[in-house]
């Protein structure tokens, strides 16, 4: 089933801040219309990650290709939604403003948003069950809010692939049901979602795809196949017992 | 006073300086926001202190004391200080602050060196360099301000084109990144345009206030509004008003010198702004808090009459009000206020819930949850 396109491919990627690697020879693929967990414990270079494939960080070696093409030319297929952690949200700016960002990539530089991308905006923000907040000043926003704002942020751009750093953290159990229909829904619409992820044992029950990770790549593939004790033992380095199948 | 805003009409360099002033004040508050919502307020500071060498250098090589080219030295060097800051900040682990403190003391220690030495030469030009330090708003002439009209008016032209892009760097630099944008050039537009204001402003205000300038129309401002757009607004429109006010103060009282009067001006406008704003201000924020305080001491006795009144078949069945005095939230003010909302009937020493009263302390606890 998953002998298709490759939605992501990396090859010898090796990200260091000082001399110390923070991500050691990545290989990985990611076909495309999975949704994939990364896993691993605190400092594996999880973000980092994300945010080289990204050009956010520069790596010191190697290559990431989306769809068989460098990123810099294919970011329009690219979204991305980042730690909610990592804006101010005492920032002066409204719900629905926030969202319309998602839509400047496709505009390019100088055009303004119009009626058009306001349309996109606030059918994002009704696909995570946010409209009745459009107009809501975003420091008055509760965690969850925010997340689902950054959610139909990235849902804006309409992108085939998207990566999310920890979207569930800090939000309640129904904020978190409502994230993960709509990225199942993303991934019934044939697109592909990376998303960072810390609690192990919700693995099996929301992701099809998995892929380990502490400096090195652990291991790559199907949950059902490599979301196992011995996978877990080598990438957080105690013996880990998950109930897999619960 | 009066007799300032009489003289304006026939006083031309009154004139001048006002209007140099004012579109100042414009300007800075105008980008000075963009500066403290990337919180980065102290950059003007390092700025305006870093162009200090570039002033006396520029009159060093020239010997002449044109403001034009003094300024430009200014450019120059606080730029050339902007650029070793992100570089520190970048290249080396050392934070920002330190950068920071870095580049404004070993700039502005230059700059006061050269200043030293330039007063002990011969030539008779160099007095009043010194003018820089504190500024002067009388030395302003004609030129000076249309100087700073036309580059006030090239900033606003830049901002309104570059807006959207303003707003998602200083939102959000990352993502913005991610979307295809050239950061680093927004990012750099916008420090150039921060440069231009505070040099712009060094003749006037001088290199040790010229921060003040820049952050205290923003601060206050920010007080006012929730929406960037009005926010830029308004801190144009305070930093003007500070220029304007500063001056007719300056003017009608004799030898107060014009940058710090301008400045305080600008402090009592954040002050006044602090206390007094209904949105943020501390005035407010008490007073909502007292209310929401009354308000859920009257919504303590509602609930603990819904639970008397629960107990009976016919909800409005009246009882003593004495039963309600080991119940410490209740006074004749609040039955009163519960009585007028509708809650309740008093009649004589008795009260009874009304089914009004009974249905909203029904419902009080029971939030919405968010989904529907």
């Amino acid at each position: 089933m998953h002998d298709q396109k490759l939605a992501v491919q990396i090859d010898d990627l090796t990200v260091a801040y000082n001399y110390k690697p923070v991500l050691w020879d990545i290989d990985l693929s990611v076909p495309e219309g999975v949704l994939m967990a990364i896993v691993g414990p605190n400092g594996a270079g999880k973000s980092t990650l994300i945010k080289t494939i990204l050009g956010i960080i520069k790596p010191i070696a190697g290559t990431v290709s989306i769809y068989g093409k460098p990123y810099s030319k294919q970011r329009k297929l690219v979204a991305y939604v980042p730690q909610k952690g990592s804006v101010d949200w005492d920032f002066p700016t409204t719900a629905l403003d926030v969202v319309m960002m998602g839509t400047y990539g496709s505009l390019g530089w100088i055009k303004r948003p119009g009626q058009k991308e306001k349309k996109i905006a606030l059918e994002s923000m009704e696909k995570v069950g946010m409209l009745t907040y459009k107009n809501r000043q975003i420091s008055q926003l509760s965690g969850g809010q925010q997340q689902r704002v950054f959610l139909a942020r990235a849902l804006a751009q309409d992108a085939a692939i998207y990566f999310m750093d920890e979207p569930f953290q800090g939000v309640d159990a129904t904020t978190e049901i409502a994230i993960i229909n709509i990225l199942k829904e993303l991934r019934k619409a044939g697109k592909t979602v990376v998303v960072v992820h810390h609690d192990l044992q919700t693995v099996p029950e929301y992701f099809d795809w998995v892929t380990f990770l502490n400096v090195k790549k652990i291991a790559t593939g199907p949950v059902k196949e490599i979301f196992n004790d011995d996978n877990l033992t080598k990438t957080y380095g105690i013996n880990y017992k998950v109930a897999v199948n619960k | 006073m009066q007799e300032y805003f009489n003289l304006l009409w026939t006083d031309y360099t009154l004139r001048t300086i006002t209007l140099g002033t004012a579109v100042l004040g414009a300007i800075c508050g105008m980008l000075g926001s963009f500066a403290v919502l990337r919180k980065q307020s102290l950059l003007g500071d390092a700025i305006s202190h870093a162009a200090l060498p570039g002033i006396a250098l520029a009159f060093l090589i020239t010997g002449a004391k044109d403001s034009g080219i003094l300024l430009l030295g200014a450019l120059v060097s606080g730029l050339i200080g902007t650029f070793w800051i992100r570089g520190i900040t970048s290249k080396t682990h050392l934070k920002s602050d330190t950068a920071l403190g870095l580049i404004l003391s070993i700039f502005f220690g230059f700059g006061m060196l050269l200043l030293t030495f330039i007063q002990k030469q011969p030539n008779a030009n160099q007095a009043g360099l010194d003018k820089y330090l504190f500024g002067q708003a009388a030395t302003l002439v004609e030129s000076d301000v249309r100087l700073m009209i036309i580059v006030t008016g090239i900033s606003l032209f830049v901002m309104l084109l570059f807006w959207k892009e303003f707003k998602i760097l200083l939102f959000d630099a990352d993502y913005t990144k991610t979307l295809g944008f050239n950061t680093k050039f927004i990012d750099v537009l916008i420090t150039f345009l921060i440069v231009l204001a505070i040099v712009l402003g060094l003749q006037t205000v001088g290199v040790v206030l010229m921060s003040a300038i820049l952050l205290a129309p923003a601060a206050a401002a920010r007080q006012w509004t929730n929406n960037l757009g009005t926010m830029v607004l308004f801190s144009a429109l305070i930093g003007a008003f500070s220029g304007v006010f500063g001056t007719a103060i300056s003017a009608s009282q004799n030898n107060l010198s014009t940058g710090p009067v301008i400045v305080l001006v600008a402090g009592v406008l954040v002050l006044f702004s602090f206390i007094f704003s209904h949105k943020r201000g501390l005035l407010f924020r008490e007073i909502r808090f007292r209310k929401n305080r009354t308000n859920l001491k009257l919504m303590k006795t509602l609930q603990f009459m819904y639970g008397i009144a629960q107990e009976h078949e016919n909800i409005s069945h009246p009882h003593a009000i004495r039963i309600l005095n080991n119940f410490q939230g209740f006074t004749k003010g609040s039955l009163k206020k519960l009585e007028n909302e509708g809650w309740i009937v008093i009649e004589g020493h008795q009260w009874a819930m009304t089914p009004k009263g009974y249905k909203q302390a029904k419902e009080m606890y029971n939030q919405k949850p968010m989904n529907e």
